[in-house]
C-alpha cells in the first residue's frame, strides 16, 4: 500500500519533501555546526596530547560520516519533523479528516501516509549530508580559525583518510535505514492514535521514544553488520 | 417497513450492531426511499449515526443485511471487499458533523479534492465545477478563503458542496443543523430540500431539530432502544399514539426516556445512612 502508487503522483512527495526537509534545515545545520565545534575542541585536546593534532580534520570527518551524522539528524528529525506529523496525522483522524477521505472512496494510507513516508526516506541522506557537512565546518572553525592547526593538514587528511564507500557509504545506508524507521514509527503512532487531545498527546511521545530508541538500536546493528564485512 | 414508499435505494434487513456488549441497534429493519429526504431521529446514543456509518461501510453489521440498490440490483455493503466498497462509496456523498474541511486546503481545493482524486478532467472543467457547487451552497465568493477563515456554518455548507462534487446518488447528513444559529439552520435545511429536488439526490439526514426536519423530510425515522420506535411520513410519525415517540417529537422530559439516570432513591442518598457513591456491583439495580 505505501508503494507503487504514491510514486505516481510525485508531486504529492515532492511537497512533504519540502515539507518536511526545508523546514528541518535550519535545526540540523546549526546543530551540525555545534556539533562540529565541540569534536575540534575537544579532539585537538586528545590529538595534541600524542603529537598528532594535524590528523584533527580526519577524526571530525570519520566521527561525523560513519556515525554521529546519520544518527543525531536521526533523533533531531524524530523531534522535529516526527512529532510533527505524528500529530498532523492524529488531528486529521480526530478531526474526521481520515474518515472523510475514506467515504470519498480515497484510500488516506495511499493518499496521505505513503508521500510522507517516502519524503522522509528520501530527506533524511539529505539532512545528514548537511548535518555532517556543517560539523566538518565547524570543526575546521575551532581547529584551523581558532586554535591553529594548519588548513593544509586538515583537509589533506579528510582527503586520503576518508573512503567514500567504506565511510560515506556506509553512513549512507544508515540514514537511509533511519529515514525508514523514524518515519514509520511517526506515521504509524499518528494513524493510531487516539481521536482526542490526549491521545495525540501521548501518540507524539510515544514517537519521540520509540524512534529515539530504534534508532540507536539499529545504529547498534548497522555498525556490528559494517565493522564484520 | 414502510410501505407509502415502494422504490428503496438503501434498506436495512433485521440488522444488528454493537461495541463489544454493547449493543446499539437490534435488529432494526428500515428503508430510504429514492429520491425522497429521510430524516434518522431518536434519542442520544440511539444509533442514528451509527446507521450513516453502516451505509457507508465504516462499520459492519454483525447480523442482518444492508442493501444498496443500484441497477443491476443491489449488494450488500457488509459483504463487500475494499475495491467493491470504494465503488459503492462514489455513489455517496457524507457530510460529517462538524465539516471534516481539510485544514491545510482553501475551500476551492477542499471542494475540488474528490474531482482531483476520481477524475482527469482539465483545469478549466474543475474550476467551473467547483464553482458550480460552491454557487449551489452559496460560498462562490468564499473560494479563496481557508476552512480556519469561515465559520462552522459556512464549513459544513463548503462539506456539503464536496459531498456533492461527484454528483452522488446519496447524500447522507451527520447532524447538519447541531451548534448552528436559527438563519444557518434555516439555510442548511432549504439546502437539504433544494439540492435533493434540483439533483435527483436521495438524502439522509440525523438530526434533534424537531421543526426544521418535519418542515422538509418525506420520510421520518425514530430510533430508541436499539429499535425503530417509528417510521414514515412526518404527519403520521408526529400524531403517533406510541408513548416514547410521543415523548420525543413533543420534546416532554420524562415518559419512557427517564430524566434521572439509574440510581438510589432520594430518601436513601439523602437518609440516616447515604448510598455509597459508586454501586458495589457495578451498578444500581
Amino acid at each position: 500500500m505505501l508503494f507503487g502508487p504514491a510514486f505516481r503522483r510525485f508531486g504529492l512527495i515532492r511537497d512533504q519533501i519540502h515539507f518536511l526537509g526545508n523546514y528541518s534545515l535550519a535545526i540540523i545545520a546549526v546543530s551540525g555546526l555545534f556539533v562540529g565545534f565541540v569534536f575540534g575542541l575537544q579532539g585537538y585536546y586528545t590529538l595534541q596530547r600524542y603529537g598528532s593534532s594535524e590528523a584533527l580534520g580526519l577524526l571530525v570527518t570519520l566521527t561525523l560520516v560513519r556515525e554521529l551524522g546519520p544518527v543525531v539528524t536521526a533523533l533531531l528529525f524524530a523531534g522535529r519533523a516526527g512529532t510533527s506529523l505524528t500529530a498532523e496525522i492524529g488531528l486529521m483522524k480526530a478531526g474526521e479528516q481520515i474518515s472523510v477521505m475514506e467515504m470519498m472512496a480515497v484510500d488516506p494510507v495511499q493518499r496521505v501516509l505513503a508521500p510522507r513516508f517516502w519524503a522522509g526516506v528520501i530527506v533524511m541522506p539529505l539532512l545528514a549530508a548537511v548535518f555532517s557537512a556543517t560539523g566538518i565546518i565547524g570543526g575546521w572553525v575551532v581547529g584551523v580559525l581558532m586554535i591553529g592547526v594548519d588548513a593544509g593538514s586538515f583537509w589533506s587528511q579528510i582527503q586520503g583518510g576518508v573512503d567514500v564507500w567504506q565511510d560515506v557509504g556506509n553512513g549512507l545506508i544508515k540514514s537511509v535505514v533511519f529515514g525508514f524507521t523514524v518515519t514509520f514509527v511517526a506515521l504509524l503512532q499518528g494513524f493510531e492514535a487516539q481521536a482526542t487531545p490526549e491521545g495525540v498527546s501521548k501518540a507524539t511521545t510515544r514517537t519521540v521514544v520509540m524512534a529515539s530508541l530504534a534508532v540507536l538500536g539499529l545504529d547498534f546493528i548497522l555498525t556490528a553488520m559494517m565493522f564484520s564485512l | 417497513m414502510d410501505s407509502s414508499f415502494p422504490d428503496p435505494l438503501v434498506e436495512l434487513r433485521d440488522l444488528s450492531f454493537g461495541y463489544g456488549e454493547r449493543v446499539i441497534l437490534d435488529g432494526v429493519s428500515l428503508m430510504v426511499p429514492r429520491g425522497k429526504v429521510t430524516a434518522l431521529m431518536g434519542t442520544s446514543g440511539s444509533g442514528k449515526t451509527t446507521i450513516l456509518r453502516l451505509i457507508g461501510g465504516q462499520n459492519r453489521a454483525q447480523k442482518g443485511e444492508l442493501r444498496l440498490y443500484g441497477p443491476d440490483g443491489f449488494q450488500d455493503v457488509g459483504t463487500l471487499n475494499q475495491e467493491q466498497l470504494y465503488a459503492a462509496r462514489r455513489r455517496m456523498g457524507m457530510l460529517f458533523q462538524f465539516g471534516a474541511l481539510f485544514a491545510d486546503l482553501s475551500v476551492f481545493e477542499n471542494v475540488a479534492f474528490p474531482l482531483r482524486e476520481h477524475t482527469t478532467l482539465p483545469e478549466g472543467m474543475v474550476r467551473d465545477i467547483v464553482l458550480m457547487k460552491l454557487n449551489a451552497v452559496g460560498l462562490r465568493g468564499a473560494r479563496h478563503l481557508m476552512p480556519s477563515e469561515i465559520s462552522g456554518g459556512m464549513a459544513r455548507r463548503v462539506a456539503l458542496a464536496r459531498a456533492i462534487a461527484l454528483d452522488p446518488e446519496l447524500v447522507m447528513y451527520d447532524e447538519p443543523f447541531s451548534g448552528l444559529d436559527p438563519i444557518s439552520v434555516g439555510t442548511a435545511a432549504r439546502l437539504i430540500r433544494q439540492l435533493n429536488d434540483s439533483m435527483g439526490l436521495t438524502s439522509i439526514f440525523v438530526s434533534h431539530e424537531l421543526e426544521e426536519t418535519f418542515s422538509i423530510a418525506d420520510h421520518v425515522i425514530i430510533l430508541a432502544n436499539g429499535k425503530v420506535a417509528a417510521q414514515g411520513r412526518p404527519q403520521d410519525v408526529r400524531q403517533s399514539d406510541d408513548p416514547l415517540v410521543s415523548q420525543y417529537v413533543h420534546a416532554r422530559p420524562d415518559g419512557p426516556v427517564q430524566f434521572h439516570y439509574p440510581g438510589p432513591s432520594v430518601e436513601q442518598d439523602f437518609g440516616a445512612a447515604p448510598a455509597p457513591l459508586v454501586p458495589p456491583s457495578g451498578q444500581w439495580t
